[in-house]
């Protein structure tokens, strides 16, 4: 019963989503207020709909109610019960509904939070967000309805692919969705403005704050997915330009480069049509996304649904959507008349540069990412472009585009003295230079490229906290008040580049001085990696709740110091029957010690195949996220930005 | 014209200019990355049909032949035979194998062309699901007309 209240939440919600994307917009054009008043409501109310169609389903798995197919195919009952709450939004039909859910959430907190904005403005952001969500909801009742029964049904499950059964990966999809969904905020304001056929730096302030949130959740999305591949696929790696990875990092690069374009548009009223342009792409790249990782056309790891028949909506609705929003640009862009002027040594320019490089970027990554099936369709050769593709153009790209990151702060707006800020940062320059020759040869050579990306890192710590520093005057009197009085936008801004130099840093030391050995290993053994000296203790058996595992027992101890132990484990579940590796992780400032363990290697079992990795500054790396995320989570809490502030900026 | 509208010509000139000399090496460099970072992928009859020249990256997918798998006596080198049914390749492998690789199941395997022996993967690709069969494997055998269809309605 349950269910069917579900389904029927879910028709209702997709109903009203027809009538908030066409009353309202067709009331805002004529300056008919009635039909402009049904869009908050219906807002309010598909959330409402989508909400309990969610609970419904949720539910369905709680208890888990085998005559749902879905739940069927993707739950069991032996399953912990997070992981059965996290399985709602772990399968093709779940995650497009918990997509749907978060669509219709932001929904309602734009018809909340944007009360008083220009009323023909903000029912038409409505009705834009009403229609992407049409959009979903026909894809949910028509190729994938999550509420499907099945008879007879099942008496258990089929359980949940273990490698998925993880605390990492029960929050990875839903922060991901945040952020993804966040970006449908950006598209609705951005498609507003062309219909109103206005920009100006209100429109930047109040797209500001919603770009950053998504951004925000983009960020941590990413890196906990990233984080989730290091430790659980047990190779110590935590990239690989999978087709699933650079569906989510594509709309994450554009979002950076918007947020920077937005604060152009925002204080010196220009770069309007670039900006809303980007929106527009942010947004594309997040539906080209859900179409990479939802058609299965590009194999893949993630990949958890291959029907041609979702491919083809899916397809058709990013040609509605993409299509449609850049013909209006065309067609309206050039009503956004550019404002203040800049000279080519600017701010202005520096952040043309940055959003030029981060563009170019997402442009590389998606050719890579599509090549292969493009490559397929012309010749039909079956090819795949592998990780140094990326590392070598993303690198490039990345290296001036940190090097621009560094000069850009202390640029000055309009027009900016470049022999001054040649001389001002000349002994930053020199600084990280040097520093970075003494680590380099500190830490034994190694490739020039690891160097470079140390310079760079070292070069973007120390100009960031230069700039700073000479924001704040930090050494004369009333530092501390100055410090204290900093825009929260500022400190935001220095929070975000600083984490970015020290996840450079975290990047340079695990890719360029990682160790790696794998050893057949007898109790007793002594392997030395990365200053650690790892010895093989014993083994013993572990039965968790649904599944049997061996358990080893090292012992690392670095300089003769206290030991620590380790204890990976070779698991096999039982609901899905799948072995996987559970490797144990020694993580330190420095470094982390990553081992795991494989096969035994004869019949006594007490020699096995171990796998040691060494990884040099690893919790930089997600340190350095955590610390970018702080930085946006700092500037989003800025005064400007809070919706009662902004009446005083309206004309 | 007035100053101002100059002034504006003269910024969008540079700007264009910019995004010329960004794009052109981007494309550049695309390019040159492109070359040495593309794998083929192909199946063993296909593996013996063509010619290829030795170093040509290789993506080998089939499925492990049965009884083929053999370890070295340091425990971690690995041979195996990859048989797409018509054609059987010999496959050597130095380091850690995924969790689902077994006799019998599909794999693909990374390396380059050296014709003077057997085929040496650098990468053995993990895959995480056991019904999991890579869609390349999966055309291949259809091809071959070995595919059996009890194992595309196990993947339910």
């Amino acid at each position: 019963m349950i269910v069917e209240i579900g389904h029927f939440a879910l028709i209702l919600a997709c109903l009203l989503s027809l009538i908030q994307s066409t009353f309202p917009l067709y009331g805002s054009l004529k300056g008919k207020g009635r039909l402009m008043a049904i869009a908050a409501p219906a807002a309010y109310g598909q959330f409402l709909f989508v909400t309990i169609s969610f609970a419904a389903l949720m539910y369905a798995f709680v208890v888990s109610d085998f005559s749902v197919a879905n739940v069927a195919r993707n739950s069991h009952t032996l399953k912990p019960m997070l992981y059965k709450i996290s399985a709602t939004w772990g399968n093709h039909e779940g995650s497009i509904l918990f997509w749907t859910f978060i669509l219709s959430l932001y929904g309602a907190l734009v018809a909340f939070f944007g009360r008083k904005l220009p009323r023909t403005f903000y029912v038409k952001v409505l009705a834009i967000q009403a229609l992407v969500g049409l959009g979903f909801y026909l894809f949910l009742l028509l190729t994938s309805n999550p509420f499907e029964r099945i008879y007879p049904f099942p008496m258990e499950g089929n359980g949940l692919n273990p490698l998925l059964q993880d605390p990492g990966l029960a929050f990875h999809p839903p922060l991901l969705y945040m952020g993804y969904v966040g970006l449908s905020v950006t598209f609705s304001f951005a498609v507003g403005a062309l219909i109103e056929g206005r920009v100006d730096a209100a429109w930047a302030r109040w797209v500001r704050p919603w770009t950053l949130l998504a951004w925000c959740f983009l960020t941590a999305g990413i890196t906990l997915g990233s984080w989730w591949a290091y430790y659980e696929l047990g190779w110590g790696g935590w990239w690989f330009w999978d087709p699933v990875e650079n569906a989510s990092f594509m709309p994450w690069l554009v979002a950076t480069g918007l947020l920077h374009s937005a604060i152009v548009v925002e204080k010196r009223d220009t770069l309007k049509a670039w900006t809303i342009l980007l929106a527009i792409i942010a947004f594309s790249f997040s539906l080209l996304g859900t179409f990479i990782v939802r058609s299965g056309v590009l194999t893949s790891v993630h990949a958890f649904a291959t029907d041609p028949e979702r491919g083809v909506f899916i397809l058709m609705f990013l040609f509605i959507v993409i299509g449609g929003s850049l013909l209006l640009f065309a067609l309206r862009a050039d009503k956004l008349q550019p404002g203040g002027l800049f000279a080519p040594i600017s701010r202005e320019s520096m952040l043309v540069i940055n959003n030029l490089l981060l563009s170019v970027a997402a442009l590389v990554v998606m050719f890579g990412t599509l090549y292969p099936l493009l490559r397929d369709a012309l010749t039909g050769e079956k090819i795949t472009v592998g990780p140094p593709f990326f590392n070598l153009a993303f690198g490039f790209l990345m290296i001036p585009l940190i090097l621009v990151m560094g000069l850009g702060p202390s640029t000055s707006w309009k027009r900016a003295d470049l022999m001054g800020l040649a001389s001002r940062l000349k002994f930053v320059f020199a600084a990280s230079l040097l520093m970075a020759i003494a680590v380099f040869y500190a830490a034994g050579g190694g490739e020039i490229m690891a160097g470079i990306w140390l310079a760079v890192g070292l070069w973007l710590l120390l100009s960031t906290l230069y700039e700073w520093a000479e924001r704040v005057k930090l050494f004369k009197s009333g530092a501390l008040a100055r410090i204290l009085r900093q825009p929260r936008a500022s400190i935001g801004m220095s929070f975000g580049h600083l984490g970015l130099a020290i996840a450079v840093l975290g990047m340079a030391g695990t890719s360029y001085w990682g160790a790696e050995k794998q050893e057949i290993m007898s109790y007793g053994d002594k392997v030395s990696i990365g200053g650690y000296d790892v010895t093989f203790e014993n083994t013993d058996g572990v039965i968790g709740p649904n599944y049997t595992a061996v358990r080893a027992t090292f012992s690392a101890s670095r300089d003769g110091g206290k030991p620590q132990i380790l204890k990976p484990e070779a698991r096999v579940y039982l609901t899905p029957p799948m072995p996987t590796t559970e490797a144990a992780i020694l993580s330190r400032f420095t470094g982390d010690l990553f081992v795991v363990i494989g096969e035994a290697n004869n019949r006594a079992y007490d020699q096995w195949a171990v796998r040691l990795y060494h990884k040099p500054l690893q919790v930089w790396l997600w340190g350095g996220v955590a610390v970018m995320v702080l930085g946006g989570l700092i500037s989003l809490s800025d005064r400007r930005f809070r919706m009662g502030a902004l009446k005083g900026a309206k004309k | 014209m007035t100053t101002r509208a100059g002034k504006r010509k003269k910024k969008r000139l540079y700007l264009v200019l910019t995004s010329m000399t960004v794009l052109v090496l981007a494309v550049g460099l695309v390019l040159t990355a492109l070359q040495d970072s593309i794998s083929l992928f192909v199946d063993p009859t296909e593996l013996k049909e063509r010619n290829f020249a030795d170093g040509q990256r290789i993506r080998l997918g089939g499925l492990v032949a049965e009884e083929s798998f053999s370890k070295d006596a340091d425990g971690l080198t690995y041979h195996f035979d990859i048989t797409d049914g018509a054609e059987t390749v010999s496959v050597v492998y130095k380091g850690s194998l995924p969790d689902l690789f077994r006799e019998g199941q599909g794999v693909v395997v990374e390396g380059s062309i050296n014709q003077h022996g057997p085929f040496v993967a650098t990468e053995v690709l993990a895959k995480h699901d056991e019904n999991y069969m890579p869609k390349e494997v999966v055309d291949s055998l259809k091809k071959r007309g070995v595919f059996r269809h009890a194992e595309e309605e196990e993947s339910i």
